[in-house]
């Protein structure tokens, strides 16, 4: 590939500005004339709006204006859905599914606490958030439904009286024949795990800041969002304006994960608010609100059985999965069947029926949030894995080294299709070999020894595995523009964009190497809906295969036209000219070198001549991916529980890690790392508590415990490189993986610790109290006679 | 989230303060460190009209150790005391660790974390175990409240609306006299779930002279655990005997649940805790000898 | 309602009036236009906005402008140097890959600045300590508690 700069781990392009506090966040944009919104967010789950009244609001002094849904009801078109059935999966599965749009504002019903009512515009933040405690909203409050198993009972109270149902998702799929292969199966074991309400939770919350040009008729829209190009077609359609009179941007984003992939009504209405009042409006989300606006993510629920030998062969697995969607269904497909597909991993089962419902409640909606369905399917596998392996009394290294697949067996064909509708095949990776390195990396013999050791001293150490398999870079396309300026340097424009992901230097190494060019010749440019017209955005580990596979391929177009370019000013055969450096020269004549910049000067016309050739040093290319390419991973988590308190400390963090071919293998770990920490808060000490009245009791950073670096060892991490054969590069998606596996390990490696006592976890988030709990209960059990 | 809107007085001197609150008292609210108060400002649940800034007042800000009694004026911050603890009063230096982080106690004050009372919190509990007082004034009067009748319910003391607390004291322990200090938290410098903080000193034939044992996280207010006191005061200190003092103390406990815990999981705990650092301080203890 | 705040920030003597209300961040942020300090609870918690207030690391977003009257503030702003070049400890955190999005980044390092000038040789785990006040929630702290040894030594 010439890769001078592919597979280097390039500091990053970005870090001075960040380093030295130049970063450019929504909140740092200062417009002239600015106001600023707040909003009136319902303090109820469920209720009817009776009456808004918002006179003392609007006579407070510094406030311009203050909106209801009356008031700006011509924009008020329903937000946005995703996540319908693609044709291919909708012929092979049936699925009932109910979508009902949210609106931007409430109208005549709210769903969940935080659903905003109203919108404040102001002078300042805190006038707007003073005028807002004076709009009076008259509630009619409804039963709210909080409890999902509750919810798809007949008779339930209805969040969307026109479905009949709070079910908003329901199919069931599998292949082979379970029924029959746990009749024959010589064990069956089967229990239920529930994974609790957690979230991304960035350290930016979201903002977006609006900029009407009444001359010229168009919006700029500043965004800390990760799909500028749905923002976009969102305010088209409720703008009925042209695209290109709608400029998103995503100026540099503070963490995303999925939390700011969403569609929200913020996104519409400060928009609205700045043609409305004809100057620009700025709103950052604060951290009290984002705990109840921004999307909610994971809160699973898995009755799951698996079937195997004595000798440990896997044969069946059946699952009943519950979802707790929150109060709409933005994201019809995804995360049920992303969770369904992902269910059995590295692991070969010949047989499999799945069953699964999401049901809406009175809560915050849910979105994608890294990892999007798969750390609750693991954490149902790697669980009743561990079941089964104490069931049969069998190490549970060992009953996975026998079950899991083996580069030898891929392609690997499941035979239930992929969310995408196309043949779920697991196209490369040796998921055994992950395992071993996983296992002696952490040295497991070894820690089963001083395992046995520690337990003779009443010390209580444990260790969890846990292996997943992830389709990565969902498609169906990302695009790119490269194009070079008059010295030779290019542009790089993709819809992709970058919170913490490092795309200006990994893309850059794509280009600089595709290109000839030095890296620090390339800019790229991301989320920017003006820089390139059609556009998906950066979520799902989606952006190094597809928007790196149009840049790979954009870039090979312009060095293809530098090179026709050189070739006729050097008079020589295209195919004789080499280009590196920025130095474009004849195959073995050295002197005939010339810079990037007198190629293209050359292209230009004179008063006296063309152009050698015509200076067009530009391509553009939208990579068509029609489906995933698979990345795997196995984490070994080792803990001590202290039994006096059921503290869990984690003593060492192990992944073996197939992320394909590696563009910055530094930025690669650094996103593994982060994946690891989410996913360790998921496990130890993260979670949304809503009580039965549907408040939100986690409102503030206070109750919402991220974990710090205290919380978290040196994640240790060993690269395995099994390159993608779906995409040029050989690349796959790596920025969810980390996340995947650390509940699941977590709570392998807890039970572990605490066998003598027979402990059986069955949910996250360990906290002591949940832990003395399993601890206290499982010594009286043992106390009781008989 | 900004805060309501209020005003802001900055009092140069304890009498200014002093004035200040006496004009405003209910609605008047004291700024010291800050790291309680006005996240609560922020957040809209404290929405008081007017903020007497004492920070100015500098006569506030002391450190004396005077015959065994550690005088710590209303301006000392958390971190100052933390520093000088180190060698001097371990189980203040221990303790202190776990407040907050590095940022909160180069702020926090030692005196607005007592008047908080926050029944998750260290101080109070360090206050009950050393034996030691407020300095509450109010224009005309200065009163000494001793740490076993200040911490009344969660977040209440028993100071008026226009008192300001000038002055903290400790009993600095003996120099044989061991510490024990834990805390169970979900992370590093968070409120604990359970804390217990203890002192213990022995007579020349090694049975325990005095003990001490408070326990935070536990309940309504920090509480000292007589109960337990009793178990082991002049007695033999054997290890049945620390678990039954342990036992003793935990079953005096009235905790309640919330999201972190629940109250079966602090009463356990509590005895737990209770035995380690009575444990802790006994093994630290000199024999009196 | 307003009052004047006269203070020194970086070394420079600077003015505003706020509000007694008005945050040190929002000031710091608004009303001087320094927006390397970044907001992300204004509760004290994540650390995202800590400052130097006389050489101490703070939390801004507890305390307010006006108590800053007469103070010397030290934002991110003011570690570089003059010109492109950055402070060895900034310098650092980009060799290591101690950042990813970059917004809890000036306040870890002003914590860690004042840090290594009174403990010059901290061991992983009292750097642990001292990030414990600091939320990142890209960066798993790996590379940033590798970063900060490595500027102990870089700054000798």
């Amino acid at each position: 590939m010439g890769a001078k700069y592919f597979g280097a781990s390039v500091p990053r392009r970005e870090d001075p500005r960040f380093l030295r506090g130049e970063g450019r966040y929504v909140d740092d944009i200062k417009l002239p004339g600015m106001l600023h919104a707040a909003f009136v967010r319902s303090p109820h789950a469920h209720a009817r709006i009776r009456a808004v009244r918002a006179d003392a609001a609007r006579r407070l002094p510094g406030v311009t204006r203050v909106f209801t849904f009356a008031d700006l009801a011509r924009w008020m078109k329903p937000l946005p859905l995703f996540g319908a059935v693609p044709p291919g999966l909708a012929a092979r599965v049936s699925v009932t599914m109910r979508q009902t749009p949210q609106h931007a504002l409430g109208r005549d019903l709210v769903r969940y606490v935080g659903e905003i009512v109203a919108m404040v515009v102001a002078e300042r933040r805190a006038v707007a958030e003073d005028a807002a405690e004076l709009v009076e909203v008259e509630y009619e409050p409804l039963a709210p439904v909080t409890d999902m198993a509750a919810a798809a009972e007949p008779g339930s109270p209805l969040i969307h009286a026109e479905w009949g149902s709070n079910v908003a998702v329901e199919f069931a799929t599998g292949f082979g024949d379970v029924e029959r292969a746990f009749a024959e199966a010589g064990v069956r074991v089967r229990e239920r795990f529930a994974v609790q309400r957690y979230v991304g939770m960035p350290i930016e919350t979201r903002g977006v800041v609006a900029q009407w040009d009444p001359r010229d008729l168009s919006l700029t829209t500043w965004n800390a969002t990760q799909v500028v190009h749905f923002v976009q077609q969102g305010l088209v359609a409720a703008l009925e304006l042209p695209p290109h009179k709608i400029r998103v941007i995503a100026p540099d984003v503070g963490g995303g994960f999925g939390t700011k992939a969403n569609g929200y009504p913020e996104d519409l209405l400060i928009p609205v608010a700045a043609i409305a009042c004809r100057r620009p409006v700025k709103w950052t989300e604060d951290r009290r609100e984002h705990m109840m606006a921004a999307a909610h993510a994971r809160h699973q629920v898995h009755d799951i059985e698996i079937g195997a030998g004595r000798d440990g062969t896997m044969l069946a697995v059946r699952d009943r999965i519950w979802i707790d969607l929150g109060a709409y269904n933005a994201w019809g497909i995804v995360l049920p069947y992303n969770t369904v597909a992902h269910l059995l991993g590295p692991h070969r089962v010949p047989n499999l029926h799945v069953e699964c419902r999401g049901v809406v409640t009175n809560k915050t909606p849910n979105a994608p949030y890294r990892g999007a369905g798969r750390p609750e399917t693991v954490f149902a596998m790697d669980r009743i894995v561990d079941t089964l392996a104490r069931e049969i009394g069998m190490d549970p290294a060992e009953l996975r080294r026998k079950n899991y697949l083996s580069a030898a067996d891929l392609p690997y064909e499941l035979q239930i299709p992929y969310r995408d509708g196309n043949p779920l095949i697991y196209d490369s990776g040796d998921f055994r070999a992950a395992l071993d390195a996983a296992l002696g990396a952490i040295d497991y013999d070894g820690l089963r020894r001083e395992q046995a050791e520690c337990r003779a001293r009443g010390l209580a150490r444990g260790i969890g595995i846990s292996g997943y398999v992830e389709g990565t870079a969902i498609g169906p396309y990302e695009g790119a523009t490269v194009r070079l300026d008059a010295a030779g340097h290019a542009v790089v424009a993709t819809g992709a964009a970058s919170q913490g992901q490092g795309h200006e230097t990994s893309f850059a190494q794509v280009a600089a190497d595709a290109l000839g060019i030095p890296l620090d010749w390339v800019t790229v440019v991301g989320g920017d809906s003006a820089a390139i017209p059609f556009g998906v955005g950066t979520f799902a580990s989606r952006s190094a295969v597809t928007a790196g596979s149009s840049i790979h391929e954009a870039a090979g177009q312009v060095k293809a036209k530098v090179a026709a370019a050189a070739a006729a000013l050097l008079e020589a055969a295209p195919g004789d000219i080499e280009i590196a450096d920025g130095m474009a020269a004849v195959r073995g004549a050295p002197d005939s070198a010339v810079p990037l910049a007198r190629v293209i000067q050359a292209s230009l016309p004179t008063f006296a001549r063309p152009g050698v050739v015509s200076p067009d040093f530009e391509a553009t290319v939208y990579h068509h991916q029609p489906t995933v390419t698979y990345t795997s991973a196995v984490h070994v988590a080792h803990v001590e529980v202290d039994t006096g308190t059921g503290a869990v400390r984690l003593l060492r963090y192990v992944v073996a890690h197939d992320g394909g071919k590696l563009i910055n293998p530094v930025i690669v770990e650094g996103q593994i790392h982060g994946g690891v920490a989410q996913g360790v808060g998921g496990g130890l000490l993260e979670e949304m508590v809503y009580d039965e009245q549907g408040q939100l009791l986690t409102g503030t950073l206070m109750d919402y415990l991220i974990p710090t670096a205290m919380e978290l060892p040196a994640i240790e991490t060993v690269h395995l490189e099994y390159a993608s054969p779906r995409n040029a590069l050989g690349v796959k998606g790596i920025g969810e993986g980390g996340a995947i596996s650390p509940p699941a390990a977590l709570a392998n490696a807890v039970e572990d610790a605490l066998r003598p006592l027979d402990v059986r976890v069955t949910r996250t988030p360990l906290g002591p109290s949940v832990v003395l709990g399993l601890i206290t209960a499982a010594r009286e059990k043992a106390e009781r006679p008989g | 989230m900004k805060p309501a809107p209020f005003d802001h007085i900055p009092a140069r001197s304890a009498a200014e303060a002093l004035d200040a609150l006496a004009r405003h008292a209910e609605e008047a609210k004291v700024l010291a460190g800050g790291q309680s108060l006005v996240p609560m400002l922020n957040l809209r649940l404290a929405r008081p009209g007017v903020v007497v800034d004492i920070n100015g007042a500098v006569e506030l800000d002391y450190l004396r150790e005077v015959d065994g009694t550690l005088t710590v004026g209303a301006l000392v911050r958390q971190h100052t005391l933390e520093r000088w603890a180190v060698g001097r009063v371990p189980l203040l230096a221990a303790a202190l660790r776990l407040v907050g982080h590095i940022a909160i106690r180069n702020r926090g004050t030692i005196a607005g974390s007592i008047a908080h009372a926050d029944p998750a919190s260290e101080l109070p509990a360090l206050l009950l175990c050393l034996d030691g007082a407020v300095v509450a004034r109010r224009i005309g009067s200065e009163r000494v409240i001793g740490a076993g009748e200040l911490f009344v319910a969660p977040l209440t003391t028993s100071l008026q609306p226009d008192e300001l607390v000038t002055e903290v004291r400790f009993r600095s322990p003996s120099p044989d006299a061991g510490w024990g200090f834990a805390e169970v938290a979900r992370r590093h410098g968070d409120f604990a779930l359970v804390g217990a903080a203890s002192v213990l000193w022995r007579d020349g034939g090694g049975r325990v002279a005095g003990v001490r044992l408070a326990f935070f996280g536990v309940g309504p207010t920090a509480v000292r655990a007589g109960a337990a006191e009793a178990v082991l005061a002049g007695q033999e200190p054997t290890a049945a005997r620390l678990r039954d003092a342990a036992r003793a103390a935990a079953a005096a406990l009235s905790p309640e649940a919330d999201l972190h815990a629940t109250a079966d999981y602090r009463r356990r705990v509590a005895a737990v805790l209770a035995e380690r650092t009575l444990g802790a301080a006994l093994e630290r203890s000199g024999s009196g000898a | 309602m307003k009052r004047a705040v006269r203070l020194t920030v970086n070394g420079t003597a600077m003015e505003g009036a706020a509000e007694p209300r008005t945050s040190l961040a929002d000031f710091l942020r608004d009303d001087l236009d320094l927006t390397g300090t970044h907001l992300g609870c204004e509760h004290g918690v994540c650390g995202a906005c800590t400052v130097l207030l006389d050489g101490l690391a703070v939390r801004s977003c507890l305390m307010l402008a006006v108590q800053a009257e007469g103070r010397s503030v030290m934002t991110v702003e003011g570690l570089a140097g003059p010109g492109d070049a950055l402070h060895p400890l900034q310098q650092v955190f980009r060799d290591k890959h101690g950042l990813q999005c970059g917004f809890c980044t000036p306040g870890i390092l002003l914590t860690a600045y004042a840090y290594l000038r009174e403990h010059p040789a901290p061991s992983h785990e009292e750097i642990r300590e001292m990030l414990a006040g600091h939320l990142c929630r890209c960066t798993g702290y790996h590379f940033i508690v590798e970063a900060i040894a490595a500027a102990a030594e870089a700054m000798g």
